[in-house]
């Protein structure tokens, strides 16, 4: 009896042993709640192609096949996606921070015309690559660090919410960015011997080197980015400031009595993160487009939303989410060619992954996630942000 | 937010050196006077131009000399800045003096800008009109905003639910109308606001059920509209084969439109703009002069002060966003139904956050946020008919543009608080539970 009982806990015991051991091995269990979400997206997204009378698996084996069906596609998909790495970078830097940059769709756009105007000066075309390009990338983050460092400035200053101002900006710079490529008269940036509104050329030497000749261009604008991310994930865990920026995310009051300069920290973590999404929108003027056009970041920025949740704000898991959110726009022409499925699927798949990601209580009841006690969406505090 | 305005306290109180809100506003109004009496009066043509009241032929209207106006105008700002600086006892005129300013920068921007135009008149009854119907869905969203966000629910998906009703109401009317009777016409703007409050529902749902973050909500209402009518409009509105078709049609109001030169202009409009009005004047009552909404509105303000009186704050504020996304389904049928009878994709174009804009312009009241709306509009049918007028400054056309970002201007001027500081109800926003 006793010795039963004793036998039995020992087998408990070790079976919470080996379940402890191989989720720490493994480190799946934050990962559950994004998988199954994508998932459950596909599902949503099966039914709805389903309904206009199409075989969901032939669509999605198209989609698949537009993905990453070959070289050409999977450069493709991976060229498409390197801007979104900024975008979502952008987001969950300032997560991280407890603020919401919803911003970062004017930032791109900031740190893009920005880019374009210093691309397209005409002394950039005596120098050498090695100067030009780096001179075009830091322009473009510096027009977004300042598009992004305003409302961090206005909140500090004013205690205006960062979210509505940032709504603002948004509108602001749009406004701004189509009169300069779209005026005549008098003309701002626009490319006049083009037909549609867009700014001139760069110079040659800014573009960024190609690697391979896809559908869009894959470029170097690539390692940037990356780079980018493991340059922050060692910031955020390795430096003060990233402590700092953690810190005031956390709980601000305490930063504040800790001895943090909280208003430092948010106005930095706001410039940092709209810097970083004018590093996305730099590369893709300098490495994709080579001029400015102002639709070329529509939802981009929003988008970033989605994956920097999708990555719990991770910023090595964010290069993943992007990379699944770019190939899926990537491989949805296919999809529609092949299947006649309407690429807008992909948005509304794309749509689900974030409400099944922020709802992530929907997903745990459906497939009995236990909630981590530490879960690194909790830890944003991005509740008590608003 | 409460810490770092605890923490700035201390820094905004030194940096401001003694100059509060009201001497800030007047050193503004002075400068802006100052520079319209010695700048622009002098600067501008002598010319005599007209403001008419009716179209041609043979209009109605008053003719006026652009200097005069400018001198007196400047006057007006340069008497609230002495104002604003005036010793305590005079203050209380200090108030209404900058609202007069505040609202005569809208006769200076008209005399200004025929003043610098080739056209010695232009008719502002129809500028006028023209504002109010393009703030038709501003006003709707704002109101939209205003029941979510007095309850409590911040809402940024106004732009999506607006979307949804715009495509899912004209998807019906194409299908089952062949966007031709106007029987199917009434059944579809019905649609669409149903369509709305189910959107609505669904923001609902996340952050009241499932305690999502509400930002986060309003930005899958958005990204979700987006993909799902542009679905709509190719599987479904496009395979119909119908482009356009017939929409609401204008109606004069009994008597009102009788009254001679401006009752035609005025009191003849569409019915969803008609409807437009009793949406506010129905929210301001309903709001301000019912229980239900002092129930509403102290959900927003403090949700557990609010339970323990024994108001169920979960189903009031389900009640407010279902509502709120009935009203946007009506302004996304304006968009497809009314406005143009058919469905583009992004056909809102940004009007749910330009609605949003302007509900915190207007201070989270139902007036005020019609006032923003009107003012977004104007601003819109002004920098059309700048273009139209062909005005120039110094031999360049004035960008419409330019006159379309100026209230985003003014409304983060007012939500940083350096004039009439904008504050949002004070739990909107946050998740709410339950007592145990």
């Amino acid at each position: 009896m006793n010795g039963a009982r004793n036998a039995n806990a020992g087998v408990g015991r070790a079976a919470s042993q080996i379940h402890r051991v191989l989720t720490e091995a493994w480190r799946l269990q934050p990962l559950y709640v994004s998988l199954y979400a994508i998932l459950l997206s596909f599902v949503v997204g099966g039914v709805l192609i389903s309904i206009i009378g199409v075989n969901p698996f032939t669509a999605y084996w198209a989609l698949l096949r537009g993905m990453v069906g070959g070289g050409d596609e999977i450069a493709g998909s991976v060229a498409r996606s390197v801007p979104f790495i900024g975008s979502a970078l952008a987001l969950a830097f300032a997560f991280r921070a407890g603020l919401f940059n919803i911003g970062a769709e004017g930032q791109l756009l900031a740190g893009g015309i920005t880019a374009a105007y210093v691309g397209a000066l005409s002394w950039m075309s005596d120098l050498p690559g090695f100067v030009a390009i780096p001179l075009i990338l830091i322009a473009g983050t510096m027009g977004g660090a300042i598009w992004g460092g305003i409302p961090g400035v206005l909140r500090t200053k004013t205690g205006a919410h960062e979210v509505i101002s940032t709504i603002m900006l948004n509108s602001l710079v749009l406004f701004g960015v189509r009169w300069m490529v779209n005026s005549r008269d008098p003309v701002v940036l626009r490319d006049t011997e083009s037909t549609v509104p867009r700014t001139d050329p760069i110079s040659d030497t800014a573009v960024l080197p190609e690697l391979v000749d896809s559908q869009p261009v894959l470029h170097v604008g690539l390692f940037a980015l990356v780079g980018i991310c493991f340059v922050v994930a060692f910031v955020l865990k390795r430096t003060t400031f990233g402590f700092e920026v953690g810190t005031v995310g956390l709980n601000p009051h305490a930063s504040h009595y800790a001895g943090i300069n909280v208003n430092r920290v948010i106005v930095a973590s706001m410039a940092a993160s709209g810097a970083f999404a004018g590093l996305a929108a730099a590369s893709e003027i300098s490495g994709t487009n080579g001029f400015f056009q102002p639709g070329t970041f529509f939802l981009m920025g929003f988008d970033g939303i989605a994956i920097a949740l999708l990555a719990r704000t991770n910023p090595v898991a964010i290069i993943a989410a992007a990379l699944l959110w770019g190939s899926m726009l990537s491989g949805a022409p296919l999809m529609q060619q092949e299947a006649d499925v309407s690429i807008d699927v992909v948005r509304i798949i794309q749509a689900m992954v974030l409400l099944f990601v922020a709802a992530d209580a929907i997903v745990r009841y459906l497939f009995r996630v236990r909630e981590l006690d530490q879960s690194p969406f909790k830890a944003t505090s991005i509740e008590g942000a608003v | 937010m409460t810490t770092v305005e605890h923490a700035v306290g201390a820094t905004g109180a030194s940096g401001r050196v003694g100059l509060n809100r009201q001497s800030i506003t007047g050193l503004v109004f002075g400068l802006l006077g100052i520079a319209l009496l010695a700048g622009v009066a002098p600067a501008i043509s002598g010319n005599s131009r007209r403001f008419n009241f009716e179209p041609p032929p043979d209009p109605a209207g008053i003719g006026f000399h652009p200097p005069t106006w400018v001198v007196a105008i400047g006057v007006l700002f340069l008497l609230t800045a002495v104002l604003g600086f005036a010793p305590p006892e005079a203050r209380r005129w200090a108030s209404p003096a900058r609202l007069l300013s505040a609202l005569a920068v809208i006769p200076l921007l008209l005399v200004l800008s025929l003043a610098l135009s080739d056209n010695p008149s232009t008719n502002i009854v129809n500028l006028f009109n023209e504002s109010l119907v393009l703030a038709t869905p501003l006003a709707l969203g704002a109101t939209t905003g205003l029941w979510c966000e007095r309850s409590g629910i911040i809402n940024i998906g106004i732009e999506g639910t607006m979307l949804a009703g715009a495509g899912i109401g004209y998807m019906t009317y194409a299908t089952i109308g062949d966007a031709q009777s106007t029987g199917w016409l009434w059944f579809s703007i019905l649609i669409s606001v149903l369509a709305g409050g189910l959107v609505a529902a669904l923001l609902a749902v996340l952050s009241i059920r499932f305690g999502v973050n509400q930002i986060v909500g309003g930005v899958v209402i958005n990204l979700f509209a987006l993909g799902l009518t542009g679905f709509l409009r190719s599987e479904v509105i496009v395979k119909t084969g119908i482009t356009t078709g017939v929409g609401t049609s204008e109606f004069g109001l009994p008597l009102l439109s009788e009254i001679p030169v401006i009752g035609d202009q005025l009191f003849r409009g569409k019915p969803i703009y008609w409807m437009m009005y009793l949406v506010v004047i129905g929210t301001w009552l309903v709001m301000f002069r019912t229980p239900w909404g002092l129930r509403v509105r102290s959900c927003g303000e403090n949700p557990h002060a609010a339970e323990t009186l024994g108001v169920n704050v979960v189903r009031i504020r389900y009640q407010s966003v279902i509502l709120g996304g009935l009203i946007a389904g009506l302004a996304g049928a304006w968009f497809s139904m009314e406005s143009q009878t058919r469905f583009e994709d992004n056909m809102t174009n940004a009007a749910g956050f330009i609605a949003l804009a302007a509900l915190i312009f207007g201070k989270w009241t139902p007036w005020g946020a019609f006032g923003g709306a009107l003012l977004f509009g104007f601003s819109r049918a002004l920098g059309t008919r700048l273009q139209f007028l062909g005005v120039e400054v110094s031999g360049f056309e004035i960008p419409s543009e330019f006159l379309q970002a100026l209230p985003f201007i003014v409304t983060l001027v007012v939500v940083a608080g350096a004039v009439g500081r904008s504050i949002p109800p004070a739990a909107a926003g946050q998740p709410f539970q339950r007592s145990k």
